[in-house]
């Protein structure tokens, strides 16, 4: 029995007739391997292309045909695996599944059952809620990682009375990556599957496409008083997005807790997300679960892996997301949230080094973080369809930093560098925003509003927040350009 | 000219070298052989024309290098039979079974494959139990092959490789190809007078053959002599990068090792290899074996293979598990025999009911049940466990040996109908046999000597794994001793 001592925030209990319950959800996720040809065939893996065109003898069950593994894809499931921070196993195995359906060949899917190619790891994730508010990171187990062969497609919407098999997927790779159930709410399974796109992309083990559906999930839900007993779990099959995964875990989760609460129990069954109804129903009951009669593979003989290959990998990995962050801590001295948030996704991480490299590396965080991500996200852009490139933004930050233009117009500035207007010196030069630092002339306009309040400038020496006021009134005066320092020095000069 | 299908293979290839005669007058005779042999039902398939086609293409090779003076290959304009679970690119391939309907391979398998690029002649494709699944090639669904050996009535030729046996055996074909997963080369090759080996474990590619149980096929060649096994062999072996369990290793020059001295050699008996009610004869022939061995100079040491009464059930259990497993393709959906039923299950099962016989119904049922949740440990786990001691005792005895000298079979060929429906007895066949391929060795079955009713028996000889060699050499030096020169008198 495993235990799952975790219990969810109150907030992301869910309020019942009798009480308060907590969700308790593992996933399975199959995810693609970005490889050219098949696990087990030399066939292609191309996407969209015309139906059984991608197909060779070993994919199509032909007589005699026999698998022969393929090596990349050993290599990307342990690369995956140790960007899961998990144990790679020097030992593993092919197992047969076999059950008879259509798009299946040869009556058999090869697997790895019992003795998977990656064993435990554990990866942290931030959730994030509906209204965008970061909640704590959480640390969720990976169970073990797995490679198996996709089956091919049954196409039941061509005819009203037959059903037509495409096999261009049949054989094609999938690592599937089982968590332990340790995850609490439909946001931290969304983070979760967030962060393992992040992650095998980062690696480019898998391209992540959930549209393509190279990567989807299986989800595993079940209810429980808090902190409580576990209750009787179902698996939800093949969610194939994230506002899936949130929709199926929130009908699912109330599913259960109606029948608990009316004194029903749930029965362990595999269940199918329905996206246009936004409910899941019933697949296939306990009693119907197939017997799969796994067995080794006696074509394929078993994987031993050397240390040293797995070794190789290891030092020719792309920085995890968790290092990263670790490093950006100690590199730019950022806070653990700012660093979590620039070192997420290795497009980010990558944005954000080339903007403070040579910079204030804090001033070049909140930029990023707040204005930047701002105009992002109010744009429905995403970094690969940023109007302003890294340099661009950099080229902003000078200015700031060498006191051409103040931290106020710089937001003007950028502003207009989004909307496609020019670089920042470019914007700075032609609406002549560049800041005035001639001492004479600030002092003339800080002379002209002395003079223009004189009750004000009485007032200064016994309430000196009042200078904040004159400040206002010289920057207002210069049209926002006057050096704020040099206004605010020899305003105490002369009034204090 | 004398009857050339009395010539060996090693002496047709011979005769063809000196120019005594072509590979098409070869072939033309051979193909009137087969077609005088309907009688026993040695093919499911002829391929005559294409024969004549490939003997005249061979003899132009042949001219050929000899003008520019290069080589031959080794199977150069020789007309042979192949086993129909090899498939055959353009040539319909059954496997014995109905289910496989008129499936045509747009592919060769490695074996055949090989043996065309070495200039072999196809006659066409032999008979043999469904699936390989037999002993006495009556599960075929094209009948029964009936032994060239006769005795008042009818005898099966054994099986699964039946057709390659009687085809031999007859002179329908040089030698001929066959499969042994559990004795279906070694135990038709007693049964009918000829020499048969199946080698270690990944010397031939499977890659094109239609699988039976995966972890215990293996083909190899049914011939007249030891030696035309060795040249049949060499061909027929080789590393192929396409079957995950071929073995990388060079392919010795066995022909050579055939005659070669066995002085010194440690021949092994092991005890075990004796079961209640084996005819005395059988017994007597093995000790006349130990003799001629030792008369030709090896040593002789009792050893013991003492989990060898575990390996008959092991092995029906193993091989009934991958057999179920590997047979499940055959679903009426892409190739094959469908029989349309009212859904998708309905379908399934009207076809494999109709497209698959008793026999191979009864071990897909076995395989299903036996890795089934709850019996998996009792069964396949057990039977894994029980191969793993087999390769041990036999680990131990390569201590004290160089190979093994054993009966091929408990008993000579038996009249067809007798055993077919007691599946228990049937099983008993194998039981000498299936040793070698539950811990993939190489063993060989060479004719020794004519019972009381003047029928053939056989005896085996198995080798240390890669090691044919010894096993070729060791054979041999029983064929000469042996001295075997019988044959079926024409009576078809």
């Amino acid at each position: 029995m495993f235990i799952a001592p975790r219990v969810a925030d109150a907030k992301d209990w869910i309020k019942g007739e009798t009480g308060d319950w907590e969700i308790i959800l593992g996933l399975e996720v199959h995810a693609q391997v970005a490889s050219k040809s098949k696990l087990f065939s030399g066939a292609a893996t191309e996407y969209g292309a015309a139906p059984n065109t991608q197909v060779s003898l070993v994919d199509a069950g032909m007589p005699g045909m026999l698998p022969v593994v393929n090596e990349f894809c050993l290599e990307q499931a342990v690369k995956t695996g140790l960007g899961l921070n998990a144990q790679i196993n020097l030992f593993s195995r092919f197992d047969r599944k076999n059950y008879f359906y259509v798009d299946l060949p040869q009556g058999y899917q090869i697997s790895q059952f019992e003795f998977p190619i990656v064993g435990e790891g554990e990866i942290e994730i931030t959730p994030i809620d509906a209204n965008g508010k970061t909640g704590d990171p959480v640390i969720v187990g990976i169970e073990r990682l797995h490679l198996e062969q996709d089956a091919g497609k049954s196409v039941h919407d061509l005819s009203p009375t037959e059903t037509y098999v495409d096999l261009n997927r049949s054989g094609v790779c999938l690592m599937e990556i089982v968590s332990k159930p340790d995850m609490r709410s439909p946001d931290e399974a969304s983070a979760y599957v967030e962060r393992l796109r992040t992650i095998v992309r980062a690696l480019g083990t898998c391209d992540g496409d959930m549209e393509k559906g190279n990567l989807r999930a299986d989800v595993n839900v079940s209810v429980r008083r808090p902190g409580g007993e576990l209750g009787t779990r179902c698996e939800i099959k093949n969610v194939n997005s994230m506002r899936f995964i949130r929709q199926a875990i929130n009908y699912e989760a109330r599913r259960q807790i109606d029948i608990l609460e009316a004194g029903g129990e749930i029965d362990q069954e595999t269940r199918l997300f329905d996206s246009d109804k936004g409910e899941t129903r019933t697949m296939r009951s306990k009693e119907d679960a197939h017997d799969y009669r796994y067995f080794p593979d006696p074509d394929l003989l078993p994987i031993k892996l050397e240390q040293s290959f797995v070794d190789g990998i290891k030092a020719n990995m792309p920085e995890m997301p968790g290092a990263r962050k670790a490093r950006f801590m100690a590199q730019y001295s950022l806070s653990e949230y700012d660093a979590r948030l620039l070192s997420g996704d290795s497009e980010t991480a990558a944005f954000y080094e080339t903007l403070a490299t040579g910079r204030d590396a804090k001033i070049a965080a909140n930029w990023m973080l707040g204005d930047f991500f701002g105009a992002l996200n109010k744009s429905e852009k995403d970094l690969s369809s940023s109007p302003v490139s890294a340099d661009a933004l950099g080229g902003l930050i000078d200015r700031i930093s060498d006191d051409t233009i103040s931290g106020k117009i710089a937001k003007d500035v950028f502003e207009k560098m989004f909307d496609g207007q020019g670089t920042a010196d470019e914007i700075i030069d032609r609406d002549g925003l560049k800041q005035v630092t001639d001492m004479g002339a600030i002092e003339a306009m800080v002379d002209k509003v002395i003079v223009d309040n004189p009750d004000q400038a009485a007032k200064v020496k016994d309430n000196p927040k009042l200078i904040g006021f004159f400040v206002g009134q010289v920057m207002k005066a210069s049209g926002g350009k006057a050096n704020p320092g040099a206004v605010n020095q020899i305003l105490r000069k002369k009034l204090e | 000219m004398s009857d050339l299908t009395k010539l060996t293979l090693s002496g047709a290839l011979d005769g063809m070298a000196k120019g005594d005669f072509t590979s098409a007058e070869l072939t033309q005779a051979h193909i009137k052989a087969c077609k005088d042999a309907v009688k026993l039902n040695a093919f499911v398939t002829d391929t005559h024309e294409l024969a004549m086609d490939m003997a005249k293409a061979s003899d132009m090779r042949r001219q050929k290098a000899k003008s520019s003076g290069q080589s031959v290959g080794k199977l150069e304009g020789a007309p042979l039979g192949i086993k129909d679970l090899f498939c055959t690119e353009g040539v319909k391939t059954t496997a014995g079974s109905k289910i496989l309907g008129e499936f045509t391979p747009p592919y060769e398998s490695s074996v055949s494959a090989n043996m065309k690029a070495d200039g072999m002649v196809m006659l066409g494709k032999l008979n043999l139990d469904e699936f390989a699944m037999g002993s006495s090639n009556e599960t075929s669904a094209f009948g029964p092959v009936i032994n060239p050996w006769r005795k008042g009535q009818d005898l099966v030729p054994g099986g699964s490789s039946g057709g390659s046996a009687s085809a031999v055996a007859a002179d329908l074909c040089l030698g001929a190809t066959a499969t042994d997963t559990g004795g279906s080369i070694r135990q038709p090759a007693s049964f009918t007078g000829t020499v048969g080996i199946k080698p270690t474990y990944g010397r031939c590619s499977r890659w094109g053959t239609v699988a039976f149980a995966s972890s215990l096929d293996q083909a190899g060649p049914i011939a007249k002599t030891v030696k035309d096994s060795a040249i049949l062999l060499e061909s027929m072996s080789g590393y192929d990068p396409k079957d995950s369990t071929s073995i990388n290793a060079p392919v010795p020059d066995w022909a050579s090792a055939c005659g070669a001295s066995i002085k010194g050699l440690r021949i092994g008996i092991p005890k075990e290899y004796t079961i209640d009610g084996m005819p005395a004869e059988i017994e007597k022939l093995w000790q006349q074996g130990i003799e001629w061995l030792k008369a030709a100079g090896a040593e002789i040491v009792d050893v013991s293979l003492p989990h060898t009464k575990y390996a008959l059930p092991a092995y029906y259990v193993v091989a009934p598990a991958e057999a179920s497993s590997n047979l499940a393709r055959y679903d009426g959906m892409r190739y094959g025999l469908r029989v349309e039923g009212a859904d998708l299950a309905d379908t399934y099962e009207r076809t494999r009911t109709e497209g698959f016989g008793a026999e191979v119904r009864r071990r897909i049922m076995i395989g299903t049940y036996v890795l089934s949740a709850g019996y998996y440990d009792a069964y396949y786990l057990r039977a894994q466990k029980v191969r793993t001691r087999i390769a041990e005792d036999f680990k131990a005895a390569w201590e004290k040996c160089d190979a093994l000298l054993t009966p091929t079979c408990p008993s000579a060929p038996f009249a067809v109908g007798r055993k077919v429906n007691d599946p228990i007895t049937m099983y008993l066949n194998d039981i000498f046999t299936v040793t070698a391929n539950l811990a993939g060795l190489p063993g060989i079955s060479i004719p020794a000597a004519l019972d009381a009713d003047g029928l053939p028996l056989g005896l085996q000889i198995i080798g240390r794994a890669m090691d044919e060699e010894t096993v070729f050499k060791a054979a041999s030096a029983l064929e000469d001793a042996a001295g075997f020169t019988a044959k079926p008198e024409k009576w078809w």
